[in-house]
């Protein structure tokens, strides 16, 4: 049997995953101690980049967006962007009430 | 003369519908974590209250469950691709197990507050004010769909895991078990933000 147009993928050594597990977890820790002293509103920027950063390692490597062809990580951009614009657009309506 | 018997697969179509659904599921949990923000923002103290009665313990120690689940799914990728499919399969019966062991946690974590009368719909949970209702129902809510995807993750990858074992996925054919990867990574990706914004902006 012969399959056409499926080109051969990046086969990911599971080392890379072993490292990229490491960090995740080193990050969730970091994220747990950080927000336990309390740093006042800081406090949830600090949360959210830290789980932005998770997102990101776990679309790359994880989900291959980094191996893939080009269009799926475009897509991913656009409806992050999408979400953020809605997100905007309804907190400067409430914090301008 | 030889024949060839030609396969039409499109993996690359097979992965753009896995991501168009993924998107939806985004923008789903997307819309929820808008209302999230809109009530803390109207009831800040109630909600912060209210947050510090999770417990931060357990809720860490299944974030690093997940994380060691998608790790495994995502390692059983590379052993169907080096055509290991024992290693493969321990590797999803891992990924079954430590989901399973996140849904335990969750059972006990839920236990805890509808024992204490914390649950939507509680007359109880009522007396205590609006801030703390809306807390409590979007907790419920929002962990609720969470864990409704785990349970829907779980029977996916089991599905996969007897399709690996028919042979119907091996190191030629494994778009399945990506998109099975895929979406156990989504659930992840929904926790790493659901767990801040309930356990530790407090």
């Amino acid at each position: 049997m012969k399959s056409i147009e499926n080109e051969k993928n990046h086969i990911i050594p599971y080392k890379t995953f072993l490292y990229v597990l490491a960090v995740l977890i080193a990050l969730t820790l970091t994220s747990v101690t950080l927000t336990q002293i309390s740093l006042g509103a800081l406090t949830v920027t600090i949360a959210l980049i830290i789980a932005a950063i998770k997102s990101s390692f776990v679309l790359r490597i994880f989900m291959h967006l980094k191996f893939e062809n080009k269009m799926f990580s475009r897509a991913v951009i656009g409806v992050i962007m999408l979400l953020c614009a809605v997100i905007t657009v309804t907190l400067l309506d409430y914090l301008n009430r | 003369m030889s024949t060839i018997l030609v396969t039409h697969r499109d993996d690359l179509a097979s992965k753009t519908g896995m991501w168009l659904f993924l998107f939806t599921e985004m923008l789903l949990f997307g819309g929820l974590f808008i209302v999230y923000s809109v009530y803390r923002y109207r009831n800040p103290v109630a909600f912060h209250l209210a947050a510090r009665e999770l417990s931060v313990f357990i809720g860490t120690i299944n974030t690093i469950i997940l994380l060691i689940s998608s790790t495994t799914i995502a390692m059983s990728i590379t052993a169907i691709q080096k055509n290991n499919k024992k290693l493969a399969l321990l590797l999803l019966g891992i990924t079954v197990i430590l989901g399973l062991a996140f849904l335990v946690n969750k059972y006990f974590e839920w236990g805890e507050h509808i024992k204490e009368h914390i649950y939507p719909g509680s007359s109880i949970l009522a007396l205590r004010g609006h801030g703390d209702v809306l807390f409590y129902g979007l907790y419920f809510f929002m962990t609720g769909l969470h864990a409704l995807h785990i349970i829907i993750g779980l029977v996916f990858i089991l599905v996969i895991a007897t399709s690996i074992l028919r042979d119907k996925i091996n190191s030629e054919n494994y778009v399945l078990l990506e998109n099975s990867g895929l979406y156990w990574h989504l659930v992840d990706l929904i926790w790493i933000f659901l767990f801040p914004l309930f356990y530790l902006i407090t």
